[in-house]
């Protein structure tokens, strides 16, 4: 059985289709990364999950409940670590953890935030508020947070967006953890870095819907072939080489200062400057490409 | 998956409990703030009242010292000020800006529990907090009475009440300004003609209508009854803080759920 099954969901906000006839599948005991630009639907997919959200069509089940209905039932099972920090600034991190054992009726509230502040790594400042805890810490309290009462699916949206490289890697740490153990993860993320690292699979989400879904390795196979192909130089002779790698039939799309030509090794020698730096194609063409959008 | 799983259903204690604790862990940082000035306010106003208007212009009221009637009467301000205020600024922050609802509403907490639960953590701070005005005005020479044990249970729900109407304000409101609307509109009329500070029986015959009406007044009378003799009417306006606070509990319901669940 799916962890997650969504069957032409679509969830709307006025005239807005944020969700837009979605379906999608998550295996038990996989890493799904949810990649894809902001306002693609995927924090609105998050609350339809939790049942902060109603869908006005489709099918929804977590865990095997019938979502909205038995949402609460479903929410018990799972973990949610949100995009914004809500965590309550004034009380102590231990305090933080045993009100939330509470709501998911952990039967052992101290074994539980004990279990919470080693994964977290902050056993010594469990009596420390947490506004006095630097950033890192924080984001990994979040995450112990969600983790609390031990659940089989863990929602996480954007679990870094906004933090420093440093702690951004502390974070994958600790989610790739808890991946190499088994438990499911719906990951919603507009980091291209992120999903390469730590999903199994990836659906590429734009405008409510999935474009493209597989393997990382997949992905890029089957949308930007081998390699890549990156022309620095002056925006004329930019311009000049997209429309000799465009009329050779090859795809080209913006990166930052430069333009890159996606499947470079099918090109012959004149569609390619020689000055061309060659790369492996990677998951931010695949993004680029299907998304229109830059990456970030 | 296969496992037996835990039945949830409405109103579980559990999860009311645990938003409670909530409250309670933030409580710990800040409750010596809120007790220092519900303690010192009810004293500077029956020194004001107390020892500066009845000293010089009113000397009782009903037969009363008017120290007394307005120490009585303050039960009521101090239930208002404890319970409609809190919830509308607290709801509001909590919502809006610390997202703290998210948080809990991803856990298996519906929407009734978290208003519930609001509501009766209000409902027991403001139950205790009301009865200190009484506590002061015996320092000021009200004798105590058996029938004011029953004063903590009019605060309690009266309270619950009015934290109803505050987190249903909370939810209605677009931005945090609009709640001077709501207190010039409702909080200060429904305390100032209340019967806390002069009796409404001298107010024009419609103003005396709507203030029988006011839930704050018959708080004042059930407090005045508990500190001088109960009358059979109490037990109608008992009933009547009852029913407030039950339809205030379901309005802050419904606009909550309009305003949580997109």
């Amino acid at each position: 059985m799916a962890a997650i099954e969504l069957r032409g969901v679509v969830k709307r906000f006025g005239p807005i289709t944020a969700v837009d006839g979605l379906d999608l599948d998550v295996p038990e005991g996989i890493c799904l990364g949810l990649l894809g630009p902001n306002g693609a639907g995927k924090s609105t997919t998050m609350r339809l999950l939790t049942g902060q959200a109603l869908p006005d069509a489709g099918e929804l089940r977590a865990l095997g409940h019938e979502l909205p209905g038995d949402a609460k039932a479903a929410r018990a099972e799972m973990g949610v670590v949100p995009q914004l920090d809500n965590l309550d600034v004034d009380v102590t991190v231990e305090d933080n953890l045993a009100v939330f054992a509470r709501l998911y009726r952990v039967p052992d509230v101290g074994a539980a935030v004990d279990r919470a502040l080693d994964l977290a790594r902050l056993r010594d400042r469990r009596r420390d508020a947490v506004d006095e805890l630097s950033g890192g810490m924080r984001r990994r309290l979040l995450l112990a947070r969600g983790l609390v009462h031990e659940p089989k699916l863990i929602l996480l949206d954007e679990p870094t967006v906004g933090l420093d490289p440093q702690i951004r890697t502390e974070l994958w740490t600790l989610i790739d953890d808890l991946r190499s153990r088994g438990t499911t993860i719906l990951m919603s993320t507009h980091y291209i870095e992120e999903a390469e690292r730590l999903a199994d699979e990836v659906a590429v989400m734009t405008q409510g819907k999935i474009i493209s879904r597989g393997k990382p390795s997949e992905l890029i196979a089957e949308h930007a072939g081998r390699e890549t192909a990156e022309i620095y130089a002056p925006p004329d002779r930019l311009a000049e080489a997209r429309l000799t790698a465009e009329a050779v039939g090859l795809r080209v799309r913006p990166a930052g200062p430069a333009i890159a030509i996606v499947g470079s090794e099918r090109a012959n020698g004149e569609a390619v400057p020689a000055d061309a730096v060659i790369r492996a194609a990677s998951l931010e063409d695949v993004f680029v490409l299907l998304t229109g959008e830059e990456a970030e | 998956m296969s496992e037996e799983r835990t039945r949830l259903r409405r109103l579980e204690p559990a999860a009311i409990g645990g938003v409670m604790s909530r409250e309670a862990a933030n409580f710990r940082t800040y409750w010596k703030g809120t007790t220092f000035s519900s303690v010192l306010e009810p004293v500077v106003y029956l020194l004001a009242f107390g020892l500066g208007l009845s000293a010089t212009l009113i000397d009782d009221v009903d037969g009363l010292p008017y120290v007394e009637f307005v120490g009585t009467g303050m039960v009521a301000t101090a239930v208002i000020f404890s319970s409609a205020l809190p919830a509308m600024f607290g709801t509001f922050v909590k919502h809006r800006f610390q997202n703290t609802y998210d948080a809990i509403l991803a856990a298996p907490v519906d929407v009734e529990e978290l208003v519930s639960a609001e509501m009766l953590w209000i409902g027991v701070r403001a139950g205790i907090y009301g009865c200190v005005p009484l506590i002061v005005t015996m320092f000021f020479g009200l004798n105590p009475a058996p029938g004011m044990l029953l004063v903590p249970l009019f605060c309690f729900v009266t309270a619950l009440g009015f934290a109803g109407f505050g987190i249903a304000m909370a939810a209605i409101v677009a931005k945090i300004d609009q709640f001077n609307y709501v207190t010039a509109l409702f909080v200060t009329p429904l305390f100032l003609v209340s019967g806390a500070f002069f009796p409404i029986e001298g107010l024009p015959e419609g103003l005396e209508i709507a203030a029988q009406l006011n839930p704050l007044h018959q708080l004042v009378e059930l407090v005045r009854g508990g500190a001088f003799g109960y009358e059979a009417i109490d037990l109608v306006r008992f009933a009547s803080l009852v029913a407030f606070a039950f339809v205030m509990w379901r309005i802050a319901v419904n606009r909550m759920e309009k305003r949580l669940i997109d």
